[in-house]
């Protein structure tokens, strides 16, 4: 930051960076002689791959919220639930701090995720309001919550993999579930496709070198 | 001419920050006149190191154990060697892989309700998905995130690192046993399961009576390893002795 005017990417110094074990290769170089990793400056149609895993998992997590997770069956009455309808359900017989999380990690997490994807993708096109700092803030922020939301899915794996008490009572997973450990997963690769590096380019200049003269040296 | 070169890229050494003196900020390396970046031959190449996060260039400058390297720029993490992580890391993989062995055999949690009772294992947790037609798929899916890519994970960790460890050279196709591991990162969910445990325990606690069972606990043991699985492991410190 207090250095940033000495600062040169690798791009700018005609080489090609690997992102998974950090070694530096000259430019056009196809794969890292270290691990392996298929180098790539910026990864190409990275842009388009996050719109589509993005795009997939908005699909994916309709059904997720209009069909029932969870199906539950007792002596007295059989009940379909949707993730919505099954927080309403818990605030109504005062559970509010349950109905609470179950909202804030299956639809406010969610939802954000989505938001915050595609506010990153345009932010890259178009410049965004937020410092860079920032965007590379949410961007690590949205990776490592995306996992989290599988919790969801796992907890009807453990609702109907337990309550199996014959009459008594009977939980057994809706389609729901299936729709939306599918969102989760797609959001999750969406976001692995963003190339963390287009956030920080300062113009988008593609040609590596020669360098423009007249640059700071 | 080569010397010139050289002394182009000459960073200066890293300094402990006043306010966290663990974490020593990368100083960038100096840029090169435009005419030379061409230039730059393997053995510059091979000290040099880039963000993997915004692609700026650093000469490596090893840290001391127990301190980081973090970018100027973006503060990603680029270098954390600590002491002896390497036998950490293979203790730590070795008790993931007995663990989730073990809760997988074992009841997590058990239920009582109107004088029957119910005890469920990871497996049941996967294979309640199977008997559900379409969602077969996910029964798969939840068995292959808790238990199977863990303990993959673990034992790719284990292939890699014990002959780094052992000073021996590196196993066979180290580098893509550790490739493999690296791209499972965000696919092993066993602490993820622990945490849905819980969750799942408060959702019925009104409807009957729930006890946590031993796999319960190993779970949640799991939990506090994968934390320190993952702050432990320097990643370019594994892809730098992998390369000798």
């Amino acid at each position: 930051m207090e250095i940033a005017g000495a600062l040169r990417t690798a791009r700018e110094m005609g080489l090609v960076a690997c992102t998974r074990c950090t070694r530096v290769w000259p430019g056009g170089t196809a794969r890292c002689g270290r691990c392996g990793h298929r180098l790539h400056s910026r990864e190409p149609k990275a842009l388009q791959r996050v719109w589509a895993w993005w795009a997939v998992g908005l699909i994916a997590y309709l059904p997720a919220n209009l069909w029932p997770m969870l199906e539950t069956r007792t002596l007295v009455l059989s009940q379909e639930s949707t993730i919505v309808g099954g927080a309403v359900d818990l605030a109504r017989h005062g559970n509010w701090g349950i109905a609470l999380v179950i909202l804030v990690a299956s639809v406010a997490i969610p939802v954000g995720k989505f938001l915050a994807i595609a506010s990153l993708a345009l932010g890259v096109r178009g410049g965004s309001a937020l410092p860079r700092h920032r965007r590379q803030q949410l961007y690590e922020v949205v990776e490592y919550i995306g996992r989290w939301s599988m919790i969801d899915v796992f907890v009807v794996a453990i609702l109907a993999s337990l309550v199996q008490l014959g009459a008594v009572a009977q939980v057994s997973p809706g389609p729901a579930s299936l729709f939306f450990a599918l969102s989760v997963i797609f959001t999750m690769l969406s976001a692995q496709a963003f190339d963390s590096r287009l956030i920080w380019d300062e113009d988008p200049a593609p040609l590596a070198p020669p360098l423009p003269e007249g640059r700071p040296a | 001419m080569l010397g010139d070169e050289r002394a182009g890229v000459h960073a200066r050494a890293p300094r402990p920050q006043p306010d966290d003196r663990k974490t020593a900020r990368m100083s960038a390396a100096r840029p090169l006149p435009p005419h030379r970046t061409a230039a730059l031959s393997a053995e510059d190449l091979a000290g040099l190191i880039a963000c993997p996060r915004c692609d700026a260039v650093y000469r490596a400058v090893q840290p001391g154990h127990g301190e980081r390297a973090v970018c100027a720029r973006c503060e990603t993490v680029l270098i954390a060697p600590r002491r002896r992580a390497g036998q950490q890391l293979i203790a730590v993989a070795l008790a993931v892989v007995v663990l989730v062995v073990a809760a997988t055999m074992a009841p997590f949690l058990a239920i009582e309700a109107g004088g029957r009772a119910h005890a469920s294992s990871v497996l049941d947790a996967a294979l309640a998905f199977a008997t559900a037609g379409p969602a077969a798929f996910l029964a798969l899916a939840v068995a292959a995130l808790i238990v199977f890519i863990p303990v993959l994970r673990a034992l790719l960790v284990i292939y890699v690192l014990a002959p780094i460890v052992a000073n021996r050279p590196p196993a066979p196709r180290a580098a893509a046993a550790f490739r493999l591991s690296e791209d499972l990162r965000p696919w092993s969910m066993a602490e993820i399961f622990a945490i849905g445990c819980a969750v799942a325990l408060v959702k019925i606690a009104d409807l009957a009576q729930v006890h946590f069972g031993p796999a319960f606990w190993m779970f949640a043991a799991l939990v506090g390893l994968v934390v320190v699985q993952d702050g432990f492991m320097c990643r370019y410190s594994v892809w730098k002795s992998l390369e000798r």
